[in-house]
């Protein structure tokens, strides 16, 4: 049986795709057989980060009219055999997405997959709906700004109330905390809440910080997950995250100022 | 001169010793459709005994206008005896003709017009199964207490019809709900209503005050009026004479 993980947030731009991407392809390089799905329908963003949007035949769409066969839509990924890339259709209307027909879709992955990512679309509609209606782990992508925490409150509450363990009266979502574009300077000039400020609103279990960081920005142009970027801080960032949430005790980095050789020298802490 | 001389040692500052405030009072209405002395004796007696803690001492506003429109008269001071010996302090008349104005200012009793307080009836009406509630305690002892172990997160809302418990936080843009009293044991953000059908002695109790907005039975504060309150503690909110109180939990 697979563990379904939703990466969500209710804002859009926090950062879904990119943690979509990198936290996937970080449980298949250690092992783990991993399919990632776009329900972002009519976007089409996750086969861009992966660099596999020329190879995209059929989509996830397909698979839930019975147009292709789950074999046919999942894309192998070029720089890890044990990662599936299943896109989300451009042309497609946010309907063609069906609860009966995720569930299939989800069912089938689950007999042959270890981990199931889900990058679920912005806001709290039907395709956010959906990518986390089924979810056995939510990863809540946070910016440190209060609007974002605001609608990742929104969505724990959806989470908690509106998903098939809660109305199945399960063990409800594991959620987790993933507070993305992180900027020290910024928190310090007062420009940005810190950790602390948005775990106290939220009061979540921090899986980690994501720095704010041009090496996101350089991995989605070349289509490679920044988490390959083993020498940056963003691709650390989550390659710890993968590590903690795989039940690693790694200590949290990123959080505090980047010290120049000066204050490395001669800075106190 | 000896009075004066008091006065001026319990005035703080030289300035005036009192100050006129608007305030807005919740006072029934007694309103009449008889003026047969017996009927209308005899039917207080009856309405009282219902609630007699609400009624005793409580002040009232008599309404004559119904009769006016029928061309039934009454005597004013004949009315306000009745309505004392039944142990309610008349305040005020309501919807009388010009004589029985007039004979009322002459009692010391104030004139009310029908336009100015209507806006408020329907406060009356909300208040008084409210005391009567606190009369008879069995029926608020009845309901169940619900008890609430994760965060209630922003656009989610909670109704109790008893006591409501919240062991985890409710965040900004939350609602809970109680018909008694409400726990929160951690940080409050959202919005907290106690005692909503009218229980003026709900309260509400956290450990970390930071709401929107708190009320009970009704009467409210906003996050505005509670900039001054500490942080991270806990305190504990009641009702004092239609003022709400927010007082350390030492
Ligand atoms: N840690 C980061 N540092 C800098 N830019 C980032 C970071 N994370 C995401 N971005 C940028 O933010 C934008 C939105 O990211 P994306 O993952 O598509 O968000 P979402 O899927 O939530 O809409 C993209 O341009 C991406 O490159
Ligand atoms: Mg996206």
């Amino acid at each position: 049986m697979a563990r379904i993980i939703v990466v969500t947030s209710g804002k859009g731009g926090v950062g879904k795709t990119t943690t979509s991407a990198a936290i996937a392809m970080g449980l298949a390089k250690k092992g783990h057989k991993t399919a990632v799905i776009d329900f972002d329908v009519g976007l089409r963003n996750l086969d861009l980060i992966m660099g596999c949007e020329r190879r995209v035949v059929y989509d996830f769409i397909n698979v839930i009219n019975g147009e292709a066969s789950l074999n046919q839509a999942l894309i192998r990924d070029k720089h890890c055999d044990q990662l599936y890339i299943l896109p989300a259709s451009q042309t497609r209307d946010k309907d063609a997405l069906t609860q009966e027909g995720v569930g299939k879709v989800l069912e089938e992955l689950s007999k042959d997959f270890q981990y199931v990512v889900c990058d679920s679309p912005a806001g709290i509609e039907r395709g956010a709906h959906l990518a986390m209606y089924y979810a056995d782990d939510a990863f809540v992508v946070t910016n440190p700004e209060v609007s974002s925490v605001r609608d990742s409150d929104r969505m724990l509450g959806l989470l908690s109330s509106k998903s098939r363990r809660a109305e199945r009266n399960e063990e409800p979502i594991k959620e987790y905390l993933l507070l993305s574009r992180y900027s020290p300077e910024r928190v310090k000039i007062g420009d940005m809440l810190s950790v602390d400020d948005v775990q106290d609103i939220l009061s979540l279990h921090l899986l980690g910080v994501i720095p704010e960081s041009k090496s996101v920005l350089t991995a989605s142009n070349s289509g490679v997950p920044v988490i390959l970027d083993e020498k940056s801080d963003a691709g650390q960032a989550y390659a710890d995250i993968v590590a903690r949430y795989l039940g690693e005790d790694r200590p949290h980095r990123f959080i505090d100022e980047k010290k120049g050789l000066f204050g490395k020298l001669f800075g106190g802490k | 001169m000896q009075r004066m001389s008091t006065d001026a040692n319990n005035t703080l500052h030289n300035g005036s010793a009192l100050e006129f405030k608007s305030s807005t009072f919740s006072v029934p209405v007694l309103v009449l459709s008889s003026n047969d002395w017996i009927i209308i004796e005899h039917q207080l007696q009856k309405k009282i005994q219902l609630a007699p803690d609400f009624f005793k001492n409580s002040p009232i506003v008599f309404d004559v206008q119904w009769l006016n429109k029928n061309k039934l008269d009454i005597d004013i001071a004949g009315l306000l005896d009745t309505i004392r010996k039944a142990g309610l302090l008349p305040i005020g008349i309501r919807g009388g003709n010009e004589g029985q104005n007039k004979q009322a200012i002459d009692l010391n009793i104030p004139v009310y017009s029908v336009h100015n307080s209507l806006s408020n009836e329907h406060k009356n009406i909300d208040r008084t199964p409210a005391k009567a509630q606190a009369v008879a305690p069995e029926s608020a002892a009845k309901a169940q207490a619900t008890i609430i172990t994760h965060p209630v997160r922003s656009g989610q809302r909670v109704y109790s019809s008893g006591d409501l418990i919240v062991l985890a936080q409710v965040s900004a843009g939350a609602e809970i709900m109680a018909e008694g009293n409400i726990h929160v044991y951690s940080t409050l953000r959202g919005r907290a209503l106690a005692g909503v059908q009218g229980n003026v002695e709900a309260r509400i109790f956290c450990s970390d005050l930071e709401a929107e907005l708190i009320s009970i039975a009704g009467t409210y504060k906003i996050s505005e009026d509670m900039r001054s309150i500490a942080r991270n503690k806990p305190v504990q909110i009641y009702l004092q004479e239609h003022a709400l109180i927010i007082k350390d939990i030492a």
